[in-house]
């Protein structure tokens, strides 16, 4: 199979994969028992009346394959209804807040990968020693604790010395974008070093493993033979190939890493997807809460194709199977 | 052999090719011995694995705390306080009080049952739905197996903590929702492992001479397939625990806890929105997360321990 026909196969069956977590959704919405118009619209004084109009205003009354067909529509062009809060469409909201929390995720990502994957080579390499098991000891214990803890706890410990709250200073003249670039620097270092030990320890774990499993291969103890230094032996031959399941994984990651960054944004008001969720659940507003989940969800999805093609374009095994 | 004898041995009722009752008894009398015999190997290896005894002392510690709790305790969730909020840490209130005058040490005991209740619960319903469809999928690789892998695959790549808090949101913040919630949610890893064992115990030579002799599906699923299969399921229902837990005092933490039960996510809820941090209230906030990481930890040091046990090509290395 060439890689051309490869890559649109991928990206075939991710909007297949997506049309039917639309569906999904669709379906969820519509066997949860309640009125959606009277949670809506928390208001006692409204007539049966009045609740019929609005029904048949938001096309409620329609047979449910005709509704099934609207939304999917709309959804696929981006409308994806009005928050109950804001009263304001939810794309425009979510895409707003989208950028920030891809700032928060995208740095803590490379961050949690570099310092994982270094740890986890000396961790391999180690195998069995003291250094081995304290560095396992401690991404067993960043993997473990909650996420949202290790927030409070760093809130508590660095108050004072760091803004704890939002993404910029409110109510500052910046005097230039270098100036403004900083503030941000500022609010971010703490959020995103919380989420990147949390990410740091899964790192830890799988890169050992994978490294441990490649220096069993016979390659390595022909590599040996030859007499390569240990260094070589690494660069070259073991790291390059142990790297390659951390690909995969990271896209797969990608469901947890958003899983850290709703908490992580809820404590630090890191004004993201996830804290607009976190709202979102606290408010029971059903549109934000939905069209954030599907946004997110649409991000995973593209991750993932993207990480199985650059997979592709690393092992060459994967074309011809 | 026409009379019974007394001494009619193993070795001579096999050699004679008749089976009498005693003989069948002696078997399996003999069978179990040697299970014992392997089942103490393996706790044998537990206790080697020093990971696997750590792991079995803090879950124990902590299965005694929930379940003396109530015998120990008097303790109502509703006995609010509110001149005592915020107390540090007494005598008379060992962690100090909350920010409605409750006793935080009482609070966590109680809490170690929920967390436990859930994990355990929610792992069960995942591993059942989970083997279920591991199994079928590596069982009937056609059509049907395909296809419950495709379903599988979906609900690996939809972010999970998004979605558990979008169903419990509609679903409503109750005990028994975020059981089922987190249970029906987490079984697509198990499916993969399972089915990836199943795909291979499939192609053994007993299985051949299972059906050779007209064996059903059933029958090889039930008495062959299955008793392989097992122990992987049992490691991963222990690391299952421990992510359940995780999952059950994030969905807590942010709001999504029954308001009737205090765990130890809730808590953390309650210290959040009450500014707890703010308030330099260290003994309301630190504990509670203390509590998650120890018994996370736990589960997570018993499931590797066990890992490496059952699965033998790991402890090869």
């Amino acid at each position: 199979m060439n890689l051309r026909r490869y890559v649109f196969q991928r990206i075939v069956t991710a909007f297949v994969i997506f049309l039917v977590i639309l569906t999904l959704n669709f379906i969820i919405f519509r066997t949860i028992p309640g009125d959606p118009i009277k949670t809506m619209f928390q208001d006692p004084r409204m007539t049966p009346q009045d609740i019929q109009q609005l029904r048949e205003a938001f096309g409620l009354e329609k047979p449910l394959l005709t509704q099934y067909f609207i939304y999917m529509y709309n959804s696929l062009t981006g409308e994806l209804g009005i928050s109950f809060t804001y009263r304001d469409s939810v794309w425009d909201i979510v895409s707003d807040r989208l950028v920030n929390t891809l700032i928060l995720v995208g740095g803590a990502s490379l961050l949690a990968l570099l310092l994982g994957v270094s740890t986890g080579i000396v961790a391999a390499w180690r195998r069995n020693s003291l250094t081995d098991f304290s560095l396992l000891g401690t991404s067993l214990f960043f993997y473990s604790v909650p996420t949202f803890w290790l927030g409070m706890l760093s809130l508590f410990a660095l108050a004072g010395l760091v803004p704890s709250s939002g993404m910029y200073t409110p109510g500052v003249d910046y005097e230039g974008p270098l100036d403004k670039f900083f503030d941000l620097m500022r609010h971010l270092i703490v959020p995103m070093m919380v989420l990147t030990l949390v990410l740091f320890g899964q790192y830890v774990m799988l890169m050992r493993s994978s490294l441990i499993d490649v220096l069993q291969e016979d390659y390595i103890t022909t590599g040996k033979a030859k007499g390569l230094s240990n260094r070589d032996l690494l660069r070259r031959h073991a790291v390059p190939n142990a790297m390659l399941p951390m690909v995969t994984v990271t896209a797969i990651n990608l469901g947890l890493v958003v899983g850290g960054a709703i908490q992580t944004e809820t404590v630090f008001s890191w004004p993201g997807v996830g804290l607009l969720m976190y709202e979102g659940l606290i408010a029971r507003d059903y549109p934000i809460l939905q069209g954030s989940f599907l946004v997110v969800t649409l991000v995973a999805l593209v991750a993932n194709v993207l990480a199985d093609i650059t997979y592709a374009f690393l092992d060459p095994r994967v074309k011809v199977g | 052999m026409t009379k019974k004898k007394a001494d009619v041995g193993i070795g001579r009722s096999r050699r004679l090719g008749i089976i009498t009752d005693r003989a069948l008894w002696a078997r399996r009398a003999d069978s179990l011995r040697r299970l014992a015999k392997r089942s103490n190997k393996n706790l044998g290896l537990v206790a080697h694995s020093r990971m696997g005894v750590v792991g079995l002392l803090i879950l124990g510690a902590f299965l005694f705390i929930a379940l003396a709790a109530p015998l120990v305790l008097d303790f109502n969730p509703r006995d609010f306080n509110i001149g005592d909020m915020f107390l540090p840490p007494s005598s008379e209130h060992w962690l100090g009080t909350d920010d409605v005058g409750r006793d935080v040490f009482a609070e966590l005991m109680y809490g170690s049952r929920v967390s436990l209740l859930v994990g355990i619960a929610a792992s069960g319903i995942s591993v059942l739905i989970g083997g279920l469809i591991g199994v079928l999928a590596g069982f009937y690789s056609g059509a049907v197996g395909e296809g419950l892998m495709r379903f599988t695959d979906i609900f690996l790549v939809i972010p999970q903590l998004p979605f558990m808090l979008l169903i419990a949101a509609l679903a409503g913040p109750s005990l028994f929702n975020i059981i089922v919630v987190i249970g029906v949610l987490s079984w697509p890893g198990t499916a993969r492992i399972v089915r990836a064992q199943v795909l291979t115990v499939r192609e053994r030579t007993f299985i051949e001479r299972a059906r050779a002799i007209g064996a059903g599906d059933r029958h090889i699923i039930s008495k062959h397939i299955l008793p392989n299969v097992i122990p992987l399921m049992f490691a991963n229902t222990i690391l299952i625990i421990a992510v359940a837990i995780l999952t059950e005092s994030t969905m807590a933490f942010l709001g999504l806890g029954d308001p009737l039960v205090i765990s130890w996510g809730s808590m953390l809820h309650y210290a959040f929105v009450s500014l707890a941090m703010s308030n330099g209230a260290w003994w309301y906030f630190v504990p509670p997360g203390v509590c998650i990481a120890v018994v996370v930890l736990g589960f997570t040091f018993l499931g590797y321990a066990m890992d490496e046990i059952l699965n033998p090509k790991l402890r090869k290395r």
